[in-house]
């Protein structure tokens, strides 16, 4: 078996009135992601992948340190795009109206969801070059946001599941946004976040990609 | 630890007199400094052959001209190193107060590298004559061998970075790729010329194809520019 790149959930133009254009999803998808995939597949053999869950590749690679790398920023980025494009949905993030236990949940480890939306945006303004920001599970069942560089992930650096990540690499938002990724920012999680999914993805304890090699 | 004390650390005052000598000149546009944004020394279109001017337009004017904002608000309460040249604060970045030690890093490498990129471009290409010809053929391989460990260093650079060639004073070149906005001064190198990988550099016209920007890359480089920058590496005076 190998890794697969899984089709977009909608259209490529499906989120093109809610700020992330055609040509955008196009390459971020079918280009960016898929290399990723290939490059990922490249290496089952020769880092001995196979049979391996893409998650458990990605805690091994994270714990590997430096030598870890080449394996991690292939399968972290496969990981990392398999959930950024379940956790958006045309007709996305309606206000303030989450789904009653995410919002619960967001109340009480967060300080509700203005302050949760204010450190998100927080973290995937500071990752100072290519990186993620993530909200997740975390190893005492709160709710913590985070950052990571490149391809890591919290699983790779063992902060915990993620229920939400937030692409901070220029591609992701270059054509919409040119430099100004605190609006890509604040547009996503106003327009583009499907809060169903990510409530689905608190009561499942965290994001399965369902890849192995 | 006083400020005071920890200014005694960075620099006694004779450190610091040679360097107020060696300063940047004040040049032009924010006035806000020290640190300022250097004007594009040719119009944003110049380099249309591998880089088109909205992409200059917004390299220069938003992404460096973040840089220098922010530097400048690195260093706004500490007064000695706001007197520094960048370069000099970016060889002894051990000894910046930890507080602004990532800011200073990612905007102060963030000033010096696009400082450097500007200059070294706006030129015809080709290839370069005499000493510095010498020196690639001699550490580097030859023009073309050069050219290809370039650009195949820059498509390996993963997420955002920077390929440079770094120069020592006896005038030796080596390739070096770097993370981020970190630059050759952090190892206290001097950097010849360097290319900017991080997709804000490339992605309006070739979006994905990183590979493709780094070969058109060399169809604007100035050798003359180059040249005079080896000369100022071997005679002590090149900074950023």
């Amino acid at each position: 078996m190998a890794f697969s790149l899984p089709p977009l959930p909608y259209a490529t133009g499906a989120l093109a009135a809610n700020g992330m254009c055609q040509e955008t999803l196009e390459l971020h998808h079918g280009k960016h992601h898929n290399a990723y995939v290939t490059a990922l597949n490249g290496l089952i053999e020769s880092k001995g992948l196979a049979g391996k869950t893409l998650e458990a590749i990605c805690v091994e690679a994270g714990k590997a340190g430096a030598d870890g790398l080449p394996v991690l920023n292939q399968a972290g980025q496969h990981y990392n795009h398999c959930l950024f494009w379940n956790v958006m949905a045309p007709g996305g993030a309606h206000g303030e109206s989450l789904p009653a236990a995410l919002a619960a949940k967001i109340d009480s480890d967060l300080g509700g969801l203005a302050a949760f939306k204010e450190a998100f945006k927080t973290a995937g303004a500071t990752q100072f070059g290519s990186g993620w920001a993530w909200l997740v599970i975390g190893s005492d069942g709160k709710l913590k946001v985070t950052k990571t560089p490149n391809g890591a992930n919290p699983v790779s650096t063992g902060e915990g599941k993620p229920i939400l990540g937030v692409d901070v690499w220029e591609h992701a938002y270059y054509l919409d946004f040119r430099n100004v990724r605190p609006n890509y920012l604040a547009n996503f999680l106003d327009k583009l976040v499907n809060w169903e999914v990510v409530a689905d993805l608190l009561g499942k304890g965290g994001f399965t990609s369902g890849q192995s090699a | 630890m006083t400020t005071m004390h920890r200014r005694g650390l960075l620099f006694g005052a004779a450190g610091l007199a040679a360097m107020a000598a060696t300063r940047r000149p004040a040049s032009a546009q924010a006035p806000s400094g020290p640190f300022t944004l250097p004007a594009l020394p040719y119009a944003p279109n110049a380099n249309e052959r591998a880089i088109d001017a909205m992409t200059m337009e917004i390299h220069h004017g938003r992404h460096h001209a973040a840089y220098v904002a922010n530097l400048n608000a690195a260093v706004k309460d500490h007064s000695a190193l706001a007197q520094m040249p960048v370069d000099e604060i970016l060889m002894r970045l051990s000894q910046v107060p930890e507080a602004v030690r990532t800011a200073i890093r990612n905007n102060g490498g963030g000033h010096a590298n696009h400082s450097m990129f500007w200059e070294i471009m706006g030129g015809e290409g080709g290839e370069p004559t005499g000493d510095l010809k010498a020196a690639i053929d001699r550490d580097l391989g030859g023009m073309e061998k050069f050219r290809t460990d370039f650009n195949t260093a820059g498509t390996r650079v993963f997420g955002s970075g920077w390929v440079f060639v770094a120069v020592t004073p006896a005038g030796n070149l080596s390739l070096v790729s770097k993370p981020n906005q970190d630059t050759p001064l952090m190892d206290g190198g001097r950097v010849l010329m360097g290319n900017d990988v991080w997709e804000h550099a490339y992605y309006l016209r070739y979006q994905n194809r990183r590979a493709d920007y780094l070969t058109a890359w060399w169809n604007v480089l100035s050798w003359e520019k180059i040249a005079a920058r080896y000369d100022a590496a071997k005679n002590g005076t090149l900074r950023i």
